[in-house]
């Protein structure tokens, strides 16, 4: 099997203490979306955070495009074309739309004018609404805006911490959209998602995680018609 | 100054844990002072042994507040000076005239002054929140302020006249000076009842700012309310709770007790009169180190470590933070209270423009994060080290300046050199703060 | 009733110096409020940075005066200052290098970063009566007045004169070029953004490749400019005195918090609302209120709520009303 563009490769590890991950591997290709799922404390945003280097490996490594970046910190990453956004504390609540937008493009000295609109395309109402303060839009629009910082740096992969976290189920479907958009785009995302089943209705790739260690690995469709995966972690 | 042992290593200390490190810091510092006795004079060890008892106390007060609890606050200097004046209105001899002339009204006047505010804070906690209340508040306020001003103005401007070059202050009761130790801290503990009741359960950064004012709105008052201690012309001549050296010189049998050891009867006096002072404040010390201990020991000292170390958990174990905060802050600002009005019996005269926020509020913090926060027994430690630099310092500084510019010419920067020793203090008590901080952040005896 | 003189009382004795103080104090408190916003602690050693700047432009104007440069009308030290300002952050570069940098980085309680400017307080503190002693010193120079009240009182007949010293304008307009490029600096360029984004989500602008040594030295350079030009307007219009200094962390505190602690606006609002009270709190109105009232109810007293000695007192109860009823501030600003 060739080399996956992006691999997080038997990660084994945790925040000090006890290992949260045990030989967990997760993998995503260009254009693929892969969606982490698995019941509470399983490790999903642990494994995340893993293969963007926010904790310490004691085993494993991650590789992307064939390169070893095991050592390299998270702010290492993006500039190697990672863009991460986390859960929660997404966005800077006190600038402007336009102002995150630009934040997220800081490693960038091009011109940033043409992703700006590309970021604006795909989220027509932050265009509307770019020169307000972040903090004062809805829950569904901050994650836009999160998702759009992230965007800015031109990611080759775009990794998201339980994006519909706290969002109404329309505002769900909707980020789902944009984000199989971005995906068309060439970008692999490697999203961690709660809400398991409609994730992994536009998952390419699926991973179960129990216990910090691989359960389950297959397409999305394929998770989805398990009859092991339903009766555990779809609720039938 | 050449035979004093070289300024200590903070870091260098004895590598020893427990109390066999205590016992080797507290020789090394007994022997700083021995030195001071054998080479210098005894009367100045003395001196600095005493004033090195007071600021242990000042220290324990803040360690209560800070080692205890984690409350950071700056306001020590308005505590000390609280204690002062406790010794002058306790002690002092009765301004004759002085309570009639006004002293009514301006007992008067401040009781309109606290019952306005009383009645502010109880409208603003009836009234319902709004413009109403804003405006009832306001109008409770500006209404009290001018009663208080009526009343309070004219006492202040008799009892100011009455013999200003002598009194013009109300005067004191006249009691013995040691009774006004503990009113100096209840004074304090009054204060800081006040301070807290507003300030605590704020963030600790406005505690601190918060303190840091409150210290100098008391020490302006001192300065500016002749009719309380008679402000910047300052109250000399206060009671002693010891002898005084002449009246012991004019003794026979202490004439013939000095004879007989072949003392110089001059010297034999001040040693005594020095010695007397250092018994009455080691008894203190020893007293409320003692207390502190078993508080510290104590269930209650065990909650409130607890609730340094996290806040957060306390507060959801049912624990009433702010409650324990303002105990620990009362307790904290009585011990520095005390000591003021120790310092003040020491000094036998209260005078306002010798207090400075560096002196007795930087100055010992760095007593308590030098000992060892949380730790009592650092607290002394730390009190007696620091003290014993920041009155040597001055002279080391004088030497040092001297041998780095025997070789110059005389001029201009000279001069310069040799002045610029007498900031050596503030200087070396800054480093020596960043460098415990940075290297021995527990301090020289840690917290067990 | 005479409201032409009393409005020119007012303006000479309260307006004119309140305005002047106002904005010395906003200058303090937005140096004070970018480190806390950034750095996020309340830097006690701020008077004394101030202090210490002030002492480098004294310097550097005796060393232009005894060159025989001047400045016209103005003020010689305005020349210094820049030069000032570069030695003030070299100085606090210097200070972070070796003191604060490390507590960053082992990520130390705020209250430990606050202990440590207790130090470099102490440290800066001895550095300038090191360097320049401890008595008052004057140091202005050029014309004294834009408007002396003798040419007022010639020009307009009234009886009452307004004075406009050169200090008290100087301040102002220098205090409104510092703050139009301050916010030009925060609002419109990269590094400005990039400050505010540190202030705002420390984590978010590392993910998004802020470097935080930048951040941070830049934050300090800003912070000794500010310092630096609020320390020297107010040492012109009032003498330098180290002692004073020092003094003045409470009022900036003040002013800083009682804006909202973080906020630049609020600073600047801050400073204003502390200076205009204290000024009209211990101001003599006696003379104001004369020229108002009918001469049957001239008051006999000063009509002085408090006297000048309990300044202190009236940031200290600003500061307090504000954070019992707006604990974040006139502007909210952080409450961590």
């Amino acid at each position: 099997m060739a080399e996956p563009f992006l691999i997080g490769d038997a990660m084994t590890g945790g925040y000090g203490g006890a290992d949260i991950l045990h030989a967990c591997t997760i993998a995503v290709e260009p254009g693929e979306i892969a969606v982490i799922v698995g019941p509470n404390g399983a490790g999903k945003s642990t494994a995340m955070k893993a293969v963007f280097g926010m904790l310490k490996l004691r085993g494993g490594s991650v590789r992307l495009k064939g390169e070893d970046i095991t050592s390299l910190t998270p702010q290492a990453r993006v500039a190697k074309g990672m863009a991460f956004v986390p859960q929660t504390s997404n966005i800077f609540t006190s600038m402007t739309v336009e102002e995150n937008l630009e934040m997220g493009a800081f490693l960038r000295r091009d011109d940033i004018k043409g992703t700006m609109e590309q970021v604006y395309g795909l989220f027509p109402i932050l265009k509307q609404k770019r020169l307000q303060p972040a903090g004062e839009l809805s829950g569904g629009q901050r994650q836009q805006v999160a998702v759009g910082r992230a965007l800015m740096t031109q990611p080759s992969v775009l990794m998201l911490d339980e994006p519909t976290a706290g969002v109404s189920p329309i505002v769900m479907d909707e980020l789902f959209d944009r984000i199989i958009e971005v995906a068309r785009t060439g970008i692999s995302i490697l999203m961690v998602e709660q809400n398991a089943r409609q994730a992994l209705e536009i998952a390419d790739k699926g991973y179960v995680l129990v216990q910090g260690a691989n359960r389950f690995t297959g397409t999305g469709q394929a998770l989805l018609a398990d009859p092991d995966v339903r009766k555990s972690f779809l609720g039938g | 100054m050449s035979g004093a042992p070289a300024s200590p290593s903070m870091t260098a200390a004895a590598p020893a844990q427990g109390p066999g490190r205590a016992l080797l810091l507290a020789a090394f510092v007994a022997l700083l002072f021995l030195g001071t006795g054998i080479f210098q004079s005894w009367t100045l060890a003395l001196l600095i042994v005493n004033m090195a008892l007071v600021s242990s106390i000042m220290a324990l007060g803040v360690n209560i507040q800070w080692g205890y609890a984690g409350l950071f606050s700056v306001g020590t200097m308005g505590f000390v000076a609280l204690g002062g004046v406790s010794v002058v209105l306790i002690s002092s001899a009765p301004a004759p005239g002085g309570w009639a002339a006004g002293g009514p009204g301006i007992l008067l006047g401040l009781c309109m002054g606290a019952a306005t505010i009383a009645a502010a804070v109880m409208a603003a906690a009836k009234l319902p929140k709004g413009r109403v209340r804003g405006l009832a508040v306001a109008a409770i306020l500006i209404a009290g302020f001018l009663i208080f001003r009526a009343i309070f103005d004219p006492a202040v401007q008799a009892v100011e006249a009455n013999n200003p070059s002598v009194h013009g202050n109300l005067g004191g009761l006249g009691l013995p000076v040691l009774l006004a130790w503990p009113v100096g801290g209840l004074l304090a503990a009054a204060a800081a009842w006040a301070i807290g009741k507003t300030a605590l359960g704020l963030r600790s950064d406005y505690l601190a700012i918060a303190t840091l004012g409150i210290a100098e709105i008391i020490l302006a008052v001192l300065k500016n309310e002749d009719w309380l201690a008679r402000g910047v012309k300052n109250v000399i001549s206060l009671p002693r709770p010891v002898p005084y050296e002449v009246d012991l010189q004019r003794s026979q049998a202490f004439l013939d007790w000095a004879n007989s050891f072949g003392f110089d009867p001059i010297t034999a006096s001040s040693i005594v009169v020095r010695l007397m002072y250092t018994g009455l404040f080691a008894i203190v010390l020893l007293l409320l180190i003692w207390l502190s201990q078993a508080a510290l020991h104590s269930p209650w000292g065990r909650m409130m470590r607890a609730i340094r170390d996290n806040e957060v958990s306390a507060e959801a174990m049912g624990k009433d933070v702010t409650r324990r905060h303002l105990q620990v802050f009362i307790l904290g600002s009585a011990v520095i209270g005390i000591a003021g009005a120790m310092m003040t019996t020491l000094d036998g005269q209260l005078t306002p423009g010798s207090y400075s926020p560096l002196r007795f509020t930087f100055l010992i913090w760095v007593m308590v994060i030098v000992g060892g926060s949380g730790n009592n027994w650092g607290s002394v430690l730390g009190g007696f080290l620091i003290w014993w630099l920041w009155v040597m310092v001055e002279p080391i500084g004088n030497w040092l300046m001297t041998v780095v510019t025997s070789g110059m010419a005389e001029g201009w920067l000279k001069g310069h050199l040799i002045n610029s020793a007498a900031h050596m203090r503030l200087l070396t008590m800054g480093l020596i703060l960043l460098l415990v901080l940075r290297f021995a952040p527990k301090g020289l005896l840690p917290e067990r | 009733m005479d409201i032409l003189n009393a409005l020119v009382a007012f303006l000479n004795f309260v307006f004119i110096p309140g305005l002047a103080y106002g904005a010395q104090l906003a200058l303090g408190a937005l140096g004070a409020t970018l480190i806390y916003s950034i750095l996020r602690f309340s830097n006690f050693a701020h008077g004394d940075t101030m202090a210490i700047g002030t002492v480098f432009v004294i310097l550097l104007t005796w060393g232009l005066q005894s060159m025989g440069i001047g400045f016209g009308p103005l003020p010689t030290a305005l020349l210094a200052l820049p030069v000032g300002i570069l030695l003030t952050a070299l100085l606090l570069l210097a200070t972070d290098r070796a003191v604060y940098r490390y507590y960053r980085r082992v990520k130390a309680a705020p209250v430990i970063l606050v202990m440590a400017s207790l130090g470099v307080m102490f440290i800066l503190n001895a550095l300038t009566r090191f360097i320049i002693g401890t008595s008052d010193i004057s140091f202005t120079d050029g014309e004294r007045f834009i408007l002396t009240a003798g040419d007022f009182r010639a020009a307009t007949g009234l009886a009452e004169g307004l004075a406009i010293r050169t200090t008290q304008g100087v301040t102002v307009v220098v205090a409104l070029i510092a703050v139009a490029l301050l916010f030009w600096f925060l609002q419109k360029t990269r590094t400005g953004k990039s400050m505010r984004a540190f202030s705002d989500n420390e984590d978010l602008a590392l993910l998004s490749g802020i470097n935080p040594d930048r951040v941070v030295t830049v934050t300090w350079i800003v912070a000794a400019a500010l310092a630096t030009t609020a320390g020297t307007l107010y040492g012109l219009d009032k003498g330098f005195s180290p002692f004073t200094y020092f003094q003045l962390l409470l009022p900036i505190f003040a002013a800083a918090i009682v804006g909202g602690l973080g906020s630049p606006l609020g600073a600047i609002a801050g400073g204003f609302v502390i200076a205009f009270s204290e000024v009209m709190v211990t101001y003599a109105w006696k003379k104001v209120v004369t020229y108002l009232l009918p001469d049957s109810l001239a008051p006999d007293g000063l009509v002085q709520l408090m006297s000048t000695d309990y300044k202190f007192a009236v940031s200290f109860v600003i500061l307090i009303i504000v954070l019992l009823v707006m604990p974040t501030g006139l502007f909210k600003g952080k409450s961590i």
